[in-house]
């Protein structure tokens, strides 16, 4: 179990997304998700081993490690892969309802295909219409709020070398020396980039969606 | 065997649920089980390494570290996703019995063995009684073996062999504390799933009974 799983539920929203959203899952999976599971995941992986300062006294490496990194950056994308996703779910579930809908009909004497049923591709319209759009809005919120809570706990987005600690039991202020500084920064700036990238995405899908709606209803009413 | 065997046993259940249950799936799956894979379990992978004493003494870290960590957190909440899940193997397997009957006596018993009605109901009642009764028993486990989900930064230990009272540093407290925290969210979240569709099945039950009986007592 691993993002296998999400990428096989993400890989069935693909065929009811838009071209934008086929776009976006793809830059998801292969330069996020993957270059997470490939890449960062060693870069991150000795972080606390390889943290080292500049004193004997047991317990002060813990603390100040503790005190510069509340919450591993790892952890964070993890966790922002994990809410940016979820709302896709929304309308995976959606369409199942819809198709769940269908069956009844059917089963209750309506004329179906069973086969057309099954491989239809279901149009953004109505309801799904407003779901689909509410998932786009929320994943752009939670990109948005990763983003920032990332520069607030890491006072911006670069990996310092060296951080002066003086948290008990330290004796003094101490030298913390952080593993991997340059390529934590390096990773971390790829990974920023590629937020910005699927918000962009996102943004652009939303226009996209209200224009062709609004084209919509003026040629309804002329 | 591994969690795939968890998602696998999940997704077969999702057919036979409602749609308070399909929830209930998706949340355990992305906002638990996920977590725990892909964040949760690094966290407390070197925690035994990590932990650090202020005392060359041997074996004093050892005892230290027993006395406070008897079950770990990571342990816990992968026993606590086992068990929550399992409750609804029941009406997999009462699904599977029907269809099996149905087979025996070569002839259709049930208008759809998948359809929750009748014993399937009382199944799929117990079942959902059992999975918040389970959540509730791990949050309590939790708040009493670590006294309150907080977690130190240090302990002071006074076992033996160790010669004083020493300190104990815990590594990545506070992350550990953040993960905690979400999982207990997590959890109430899906006990609050579960009430609902318990008393979502019951309503609807009900009424359905109540008029049927209403309508008997006309004719």
């Amino acid at each position: 179990m691993d993002w296998g799983t999400l990428q096989a539920v993400l890989g069935g929203v693909n065929k009811h997304s838009t071209s934008i959203g086929k776009i976006w899952l793809t830059v998801l999976f292969i330069f996020r998700i993957m270059i997470l599971v490939v890449a960062a995941e060693r870069v991150w992986g000795d972080e606390q081993q390889d943290f080292v300062c500049n004193t004997l006294q047991p317990g002060c490496k813990n603390v100040c490690y503790d005190h510069f990194f509340p919450i591993s950056h790892i952890r964070l994308w993890a966790l922002q892969l994990i809410f940016v996703s979820t709302p896709a779910l929304l309308v995976a579930m959606h369409v199942a309802y819809r198709r769940h809908e269908k069956k009844r009909r059917f089963r209750n004497g309506e004329k179906i295909d069973i086969e057309e049923l099954k491989n239809e591709k279901i149009h953004i319209r109505g309801p799904l219409w407003w779901t689909y759009t509410s998932s786009i809005f929320f994943r752009i919120v939670f990109e948005a709020v990763f983003m920032y809570v990332f520069y607030y706990m890491y006072d911006g987005y670069q990996m310092p070398r060296l951080v002066k600690c003086d948290a008990w039991p330290c004796p003094n202020t101490v030298d913390c020396f952080v593993s991997r500084p340059t390529e934590k920064t390096m990773f971390t700036i790829f990974m920023l980039a590629v937020s910005g990238i699927c918000m962009m995405l996102n943004l652009a899908e939303l226009c996209y969606l209200v224009i062709k709606i609004c084209m919509k209803g003026s040629r309804k009413t002329t | 065997m591994s969690w795939a065997f968890l998602r696998d046993l999940l997704s077969g259940v999702n057919k036979y649920s409602t749609g308070i249950g399909r929830i209930w799936v998706a949340v355990v799956f992305m906002f638990r089980l996920l977590v725990y894979v892909a964040a949760a379990e690094n966290i407390w992978k070197h925690e035994r390494d990590e932990f650090e004493c202020s005392i060359k003494q041997p074996g004093c870290e050892n005892v230290c570290f027993d006395h406070f960590f008897p079950v770990s957190h990571i342990r816990l909440w992968a026993l606590q996703l086992i068990m929550v899940s399992t409750p609804s193997l029941l009406v997999v397997f009462h699904v599977a019995y029907r269809e099996n009957r149905e087979k025996q006596h070569n002839r259709k018993l049930y208008r759809n063995p998948g359809k929750i009605d009748g014993g399937l109901l009382y199944t799929y009642l117990i079942s959902l009684i059992l999975k918040t009764g389970l959540e509730i028993v791990f949050l309590v486990l939790f708040y009493k073996l670590y006294n309150g989900f907080k977690i130190p930064h240090l302990v002071k230990c006074d076992m033996k062999p160790c010669p004083n009272t020493v300190d104990c540093y815990i590594s990545k407290p506070t992350e550990k504390m953040i993960f905690l925290y979400f999982l207990v969210a997590t959890s109430c979240l899906c006990i609050v799933l579960n009430l609902s569709e318990l008393s979502y099945l019951i309503f609807k039950y009900s009424i359905k009974c109540y008029l049927k009986r209403h309508m008997k007592k006309e004719q």
